[in-house]
């Protein structure tokens, strides 16, 4: 499917989404709840398939925590980016996507760790790289006491 | 005296846990796993990461485009060139900067020699961490070849750092051509001592053989990339899929197998070394004339928007997502690192293997832990 087409088929399962075409890829913004039927419908439907979550990213955009998702098709090579936010900056949580895709159990628990973003129903959501004594380094409001890293 | 007999049958034996790791000859690195074990069978693997995070990415935010190349290298150390190639596209890509075939042509050979040093380093550490001592130092013999070639042009040996926004550091050494026309002569007459040496090994086939499988549909959805995902037949090869530089005006064919065990990804990355090679021959003798770099800004802004761009390293697919907003040094970076969703599938295709194929599997998917953990 080209941009447009891929627009038309997000618009069939959900009126309500924001698409937005950009330079590279077809950009989806969607609201946390609808997140996880969304990803599924993207995976099952027979028309689309995108099998393959090559990326998800934990994006702190300043007011919001955001997370995502760039899928691609392996039997038709179509790429879509969803992306999803969340305003609560003190319990962020969104839905694992990790049942669907097992790539994203280490994806999305490299994002709680950097990010502080919970995913619900993830099977083990643990810190990865840092330990629990950290904050999370990847908001923009993290304060690093040690001061390696200044603007 | 009275002789005590302890029968411990096979319900009895209780799990018990091992770490293997972090300072572990065949975990290549700093990696830890801690592995829990029913004898000799391994019932779970827990990957530790961690050791060797330097916070790249947090790094990133706070230093300028032409920087970050830099940092890259510090990635994964053995296709430092390619790593620089992705962010050096993604920005070029941005500013919408047309480069001179000249520069496409030397970022492909370089890449694809970078390819091959990757793949021979790769064959003498899994042959060494299967028992097998030579391989270390016919591996390491012919890779030095390759890195003389890279400080004669680059300066460097292993961290490269040869790209730049908008081209190349310098031009090529006057000498390129030649040696590295003598590097394939050479290398096409010893690649198939590699397959004498270890390939046709009885012993290496019994350890090798039918050990940790991966299918397709496993592959895909834990997006297993690289020569990994393609021993199990995924087709995930970048530059046949989005061909970036100079790799839509050659021909070369995807390496595919179908088995997805620890045999079929070692084939896989002595077939590469071989495409790696044809790929370089098509180029080698037509490099273009024209300037090696485009003059650019002195202060690189990226234009408001979000970016991404996808190579194929020697380990599978890295991409690199940039979200800018105008300024000199960029939002966000994120990269996708190979190594580290290949990492996620070890606990899968390992359990239930004996605790010495758990080296051989781990060996197989050639993991590189500062990627793991940037």
């Amino acid at each position: 499917m080209d941009k447009i087409q891929l627009g038309e088929f997000i618009k069939s399962i959900n009126q309500d989404l924001e698409i937005r075409e950009g330079k590279q890829y077809v950009e989806v913004t969607v609201p946390p709840s609808k997140l996880y039927s969304l990803a599924k419908e993207l995976r099952d439907r027979k028309e689309a398939q995108f099998d393959f979550l090559y990326c998800l990213s934990g994006v702190d955009y300043g007011q919001d925590l955001g997370v995502v998702y760039h899928l691609r098709s392996t039997i038709f090579d179509h790429v879509i980016v969803i992306k999803t936010r969340t305003s609560d900056r003190e319990h962020p949580q969104l839905d694992s996507v990790s049942d669907i895709w097992k790539t994203a159990d280490f994806h999305e628990r490299e994002a709680f760790d950097l990010l502080g973003i919970r995913f619900i129903n993830h099977p083990d959501l643990r810190r990865l790289f840092l330990d629990n004594s950290w904050g999370y380094p990847l908001r923009k409001d993290y304060v690093d006491d040690i001061n390696i890293v200044t603007k | 005296m009275e002789e005590k007999v302890i029968n411990i049958g096979p319900d009895e034996q209780q799990e018990y846990v091992i770490n293997m790791g972090p300072q572990h000859p065949s975990t290549h690195g700093v990696l830890r796993l801690v592995v829990s074990l029913k004898g000799e069978i391994v019932k779970n693997i827990e990957p530790h990461i961690g050791y060797i995070h330097r916070g790249i990415e947090k790094m990133c935010e706070s230093i300028t485009y032409p920087q970050i190349i830099h940092l890259t290298d510090r990635m994964d150390y053995l296709s430092a060139h390619i790593n620089n190639e992705a962010v050096c596209l993604n920005v070029e890509k941005a500013l919408e900067v047309d480069i001179s075939d000249r520069i496409k042509v030397i970022r492909t050979i370089m890449s694809e020699l970078t390819r091959i040093q990757s793949h021979q380093l790769w064959w003498c550490s899994f042959g060494m961490d299967l028992g097998g001592l030579t391989c270390f130092f016919y591996g390491l013999r012919d890779r030095e070849k390759i890195l003389d070639i890279f400080e004669e042009t680059c300066g460097g040996r292993m961290l490269v750092s040869y790209n730049c926004p908008g081209g190349l550091m310098y031009d090529i050494h006057p000498d390129f051509q030649k040696r590295v026309k003598d590097f394939i002569k050479y290398f096409r007459k010893i690649l198939p001592e590699y397959d004498q040496l270890l390939s046709g090994n009885v012993i290496f086939h019994e350890r090798s053989k039918g050990i940790g499988k991966l299918s397709l549909e496993d592959a895909i959805s834990y997006g297993i990339t690289g020569p990994s995902g393609r021993a199990s037949g995924f087709s995930c090869d970048v530059r046949k899929h989005e061909p970036y530089s100079a790799y839509d005006r050659i021909t070369f064919k995807e390496i595919l197998h179908t088995e997805g065990d620890t045999y079929s990804r070692y084939i896989a990355r002595i077939d590469e070394m071989w495409e790696s090679m044809n790929i370089i021959e098509q180029l080698i003798d037509n490099i273009p004339e024209g300037p090696f770099a485009v003059k650019m800004k002195p202060v690189i802004k990226l234009p408001e928007g979000e970016y991404y761009q996808r190579v194929e390293t020697a380990r599978g697919e890295l991409g690199v997502y940039i979200i800018s907003d105008g300024n000199k040094n960029p939002y966000r970076v994120k990269f996708r690192s190979p190594n580290f969703v290949n990492l996620s599938v070890l606990n899968h295709i390992a359990k239930g293997f004996k605790i010495a194929d758990l080296v051989a599997i781990g060996g197989s998917l050639d993991l590189v832990i500062p990627d793991i953990d940037r």
